[in-house]
């Protein structure tokens, strides 16, 4: 089958890939940009552990055609802390709380986590919770997970001043 | 959980996981995320049918395909048969590709590299496979019908499906019932549970110029993928390097040689290019290992005050169509079935039957939860029978510091009744039970498990736990060792040990662990909870020796009285009574050097367990109750919240110690109310998380814990296992809890809205 040129915005970089018409984006992103912060649980939409923004929105990149990502801005885990000494409050709190064990569902929980209070920054524990239902972990029984999102939420809410 | 911290603030400090910044950030590096150059990529043909002869196999068009670079099937390898019972080769029952004969759906028949995925998916659909179709049996009582087909009839000596036995024999039972006021015998079902860890298993091999093979795996055993790839491959185990990234879990599921190993190895070498396996959900969840279904009966003698009398219990294990672990889970089913409380007499005969199911092997508790699901659904039973409280009945009968099985095990901590005491406290347990609203209920369980295993099925001729630490003359030490982690946080916790005793801050430790040409040679990894207790054993070992050199230099340097300590903390190495007598662990290091001319400060720690009788040098206790509400018209459970108190010994990094708990209770929650393999004539029909239904944060109930304080002398710093055990007691907790919200006592699990409904006659 002919490829098709697909052109997106992955963490603000400009990239340009000729991807099978059937490829998906995750398969992109790991395999051509080699961006492998994005994991890969089930390919069929149910474990949440290739969780990426495409304009803001989550999505299951196991699920996303390629060529449906074409001209679109895509966040992946890689895009969302700049540094280990630039983390972003959701990461810094997944890890003070203890919300990662073998961080497999990690990034895709801290984008999950990112759409939730990107858009909500106040959300209650059940609203937390609903928020990660897409998204499995085998390890923590979520309970860090959700109180590492709640500090999170306060720390976006009141940021403190560098010291 | 207690504040103290212990050891220069280190032990029970709860530091963050060091790997987590990695982990957050998406750099951390898993197998299926390393990409060499000129990689190709596998796919392994397996089988559809159950049980059949291979009359034959055509590659030709396969191989034909444009962008193949190498098709595999079993008579191209040396066909050398493996397992990790090498103690009895007998036991060994696997060929890394099937020759003669498939025994399940999923046995691995041919195996593809190509220049991309969906190539080798191609050339995997050209490959035809001719099947004479035998009789299959996939049930325990088919297996060992009279004339059932024997699943490994090449094994002369096996004259049925039993693969293996297991009897423990302590004490006259016969006689011993005759002095009961009470017995029950029950007989209980329990079901096939998947590992689900998150990252499906990945492989990457690469070949030099030599042929000695390196791989990047999936595993938590790296020295036993490392002895097995070697054998089967029939090269020295030297020219294997077995390299461990970081694994998404593993749960007891990531520890055996796998074919996909030997595949990516063997076409590696034959290609001489890197080959690179990484399996999708659905083959993990079609054939992938399992915990062990298992049928159960236990008869069990009280005397009227409650006081246990004897038991003698049961269990064949469906073991699937090879030995897998399972022979360990026989064995460790029936030691299980003897903990937690004092039998005086106790007889155990365990089975292992193969079926054409797909092979069962370790999982989180190996044989622990299935024995215990079924001794301490008893015990809530018993105590309703004797009129004595479920709590009560336990502490009555609860093993304590001291109790000892002859000539099997000596409890050399126990912080069971207190455990239990706390639950009951903390939950106003005896109040709540009388008081209980309709449709809700509470119930407990209880849980005992090893820190780590003595029996050495491997037979390996090393030491059990093995660990190199370097000290160096900038202050810092490097630790290398084989104990490997899984997501269970070992990483941390043996940095923190070594740390701890060195005086040193646990980011002047350098780690390396999980790579068989660097790390000490034979430690056998990351199972059974061994790692806590064995490795770091191993490591004050190795510790122990670096402090006798360093003490020297301060005691010379500053002529100490041979009577004065020396002390280790800060980064800095002192006289205990003085501390300006004193210098720099780095300073100490430098004179060490210039004193040995030029030596580098190396120490090797080891630990085996001798004379720890023949099951663990130390076991964990704990109780845990459920609390749920059962809606009336859907039979549907909600678990609302688990209160569990444990006695892990001296906790290293309490949050660590927490995560464990909080998962394992999401675990024991699936096994228990809706994780099921959907099976048909030997075919796993639920093979996406869409039907195989893991909790996710929705199911999860409030989670409140508290830690029983003991120090256990056979661990580092009082340290034992923490974490495995408590994947144990949900189940009969949970179970208990649903019976007295709607008086259904579940006897095979899961525990199903159709099967409440059924017992009230709702459907
Ligand atoms: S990999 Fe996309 S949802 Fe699981
Ligand atoms: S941390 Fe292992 S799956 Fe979530």
């Amino acid at each position: 089958m002919p490829k098709v040129n697909v052109k997106l915005k992955v963490n603000g970089d400009p990239y340009e890939v000729a991807v099978n018409p059937s490829g998906t984006l995750v398969e992109v992103l790991r395999e051509d940009l080699h961006l492998t912060g994005t994991k890969i649980g089930c390919q069929t939409g149910d474990c949440g552990a290739c969780t990426v923004l495409v304009n803001g929105k989550s999505v299951c990149s196991c699920l996303t055609l390629a060529v449906e990502a074409q001209e679109k801005e895509i966040i992946t885990i890689e895009g969302v802390g700049l540094s280990y000494d630039k983390l972003h409050p959701i990461q810094e709190a997944f890890i003070n709380e203890g919300a990662i064990q073998c961080g497999y569902c990690t990034p895709g929980m801290v984008l999950s986590a990112k759409h939730l209070l990107d858009k909500n920054p106040n959300p209650s524990e059940l609203q937390i919770r609903q928020a990660l239902s897409g998204n499995l972990c085998r390890c923590t029984g979520y309970a860090r997970i959700v109180k590492a999102i709640e500090v999170a939420g306060e720390k976006m809410k009141n940021p403190v001043k560098e010291k | 959980m207690s504040a103290i911290k212990g050891k220069n603030n280190l032990i029970g400090a709860s530091i963050p996981r060091i790997d987590s910044p990695a982990k957050v950030t998406g750099k951390a590096l898993y197998a299926g995320d390393i990409i060499l150059p000129g990689m190709l990529h596998g796919k392994i043909l397996k089988s559809t049918k159950a049980h059949a002869k291979i009359l034959n196999i055509d590659i030709s068009r396969a191989l034909a395909l444009p962008g193949v670079k190498d098709v595999i099937v079993g008579k191209d390898t040396p066909c050398i048969k493996f397992g990790n019972w090498r103690l009895f080769p007998n036991t060994q029952d696997e060929l890394p590709l099937a020759v003669d004969k498939v025994r399940y759906i999923g046995d691995e028949i041919a195996a593809v590299a190509a220049i991309d995925p969906d190539i080798a998916e191609e050339a995997l659909s050209l490959i035809k496979v001719e099947y004479e179709e035998l009789p299959a049996v996939f049930s325990i009582e088919d297996a060992l019908a009279a004339g059932a087909p024997l699943i490994h009839d090449e094994n002369k000596e096996l004259k049925s499906n039993i693969s293996l036995d297991r009897k423990i024999d302590v004490g006259d039972i016969e006689s011993a019932f005759k002095t009961a006021d009470y017995i029950r015998e029950d007989t209980f079902v329990v079901h096939p549970h998947s590992h689900a860890y998150m990252e499906p298993c990945a492989t990457l091999a690469e070949t030099d110029s030599e042929g000695r093979v390196t791989i990047y795996t999936s595993t938590q055993t790296p020295y036993i993928v490392q002895c097995l790839l070697a054998s089967t491959l029939g090269i020295p185990e030297n020219h294997v390097r077995v390299m461990k990234p970081a694994v998404g879990g593993g749960f007891g599921g990531k520890m055996e040689l796998r074919k996909w190993e030997f595949c990516a190895a063997f076409m590696s070498r034959r290609t001489g290019r890197p080959v690179r396996f990484v399996l999708s959900r659905q083959e993990e969840l079609e054939s992938g290992r399992r915990r062990h279904g298992m049928n159960l009966k236990s008869k069990v003698g009280f005397k009227k005050d409650g006081t246990l009398v004897a038991k003698d219990f049961e269990a064949y294990l469906n073991g699937g169509a090879y030995n897998s672990m399972g022979p360990t889970a026989t064995f460790l089913c029936g030691n299980f079935g003897a903990m937690l409380y004092r039998y005086p007499i106790y007889h155990y005969r365990g089975y292992h039957v193969y079926t054409n199911l797909p092979p069962a092997g370790a999982m989180r508790g190996f044989g622990a939860p299935q024995a215990m699901f079924i001794s301490e659904s008893q015990m809530n039973m018993a105590a309703i029978d004797l009129g004595i409280d479920a709590i009560d009945l336990r502490i009555k009968n609860a093993m304590v510091t001291g109790d000892k099985i002859e000539g099997v095990t000596t409890i050399s901590s126990a912080g069971f009744v207190e455990s239990l005491e706390k639950v009951a406290s903390e939950t106003k347990w005896k109040e709540k039970k009388k008081n209980l609203p309709k449709n809700k209920g509470i119930g407990i369980g209880c849980y005992s498990f090893i820190s780590g295993g003595v029996f050495n099925w491997f037979n390996t001729q090393y030491n059990f736990s093995a660990c190199e630490v370097r000290a160096y003359d900038d202050g810092t030490a490097h630790l290398l060792t084989m104990s490997c982690d899984i997501g269970q946080g070992s990483d941390t916790v043996l940095r923190q040990i070594l740390a701890a005793d060195l005086g040193l801050a646990v980011n002047m430790i350098r780690l390396t662990a999980g790579d068989t040409a660097m790390t000490p040679k034979g430690d056998l990894g990351t199972w059974g909870s061994r790692v806590t207790l064995m490795n770091g054993n191993a490591i004050l070992d190795a510790s122990k020796k670096i402090k006798e050199q360093l003490a020297k230099m301060v005691s010379i340097k500053f002529n100490l009285n041979v009577i004065h300590d020396v002390a280790f903390g800060d980064g800095k190495v002192f006289a205990k009574a003085n501390p300006k007598y004193g210098m720099t662990f780095g300073e100490a290091v430098t004179l060490w050097v210039k004193a040995n001319r030029g030596e580098e400060l190396i120490a090797r720690g080891v630990y085996t367990p001798r004379d720890k009788g023949l099951t663990t040098p130390a076991y964990s206790f704990g109780a845990q109750v459920a609390e749920v509400d059962v809606d009336p018209d859907t039979g549907v459970v909600t678990v609302e919240k688990i209160t569990t108190a444990h006695d892990c010994g001296t906790v290293i990094n309490p949050l660590g110690v927490e995560g464990q708990l909080e998962g394992a209770i999401q675990m024991g929650i699936g096994y228990t109310l809706s994780e099921q393999f959907a099976m048909k004539n030997g075919k796993t029909l639920n093979t996406t998380f869409l039907d195989y239904k893991v909790p996710s944060a929705e199911d999860m109930p409030q989670i409140v814990s508290y830690k029983v304080d003991t120090y256990e002398k056979e661990g580092p710093f009082g340290a034992k296992e923490a974490g495995e055990g408590l994947a144990i007691p949900t189940a009969p907790a949970i179970s208990d809890a649903v019976f007295q919200a709607t008086g259904y006592r579940c006897k095979d699990l899961p525990i199903t809205p159709e099967k409440i409904l059924r017992s009230k006659g709702k459907i």
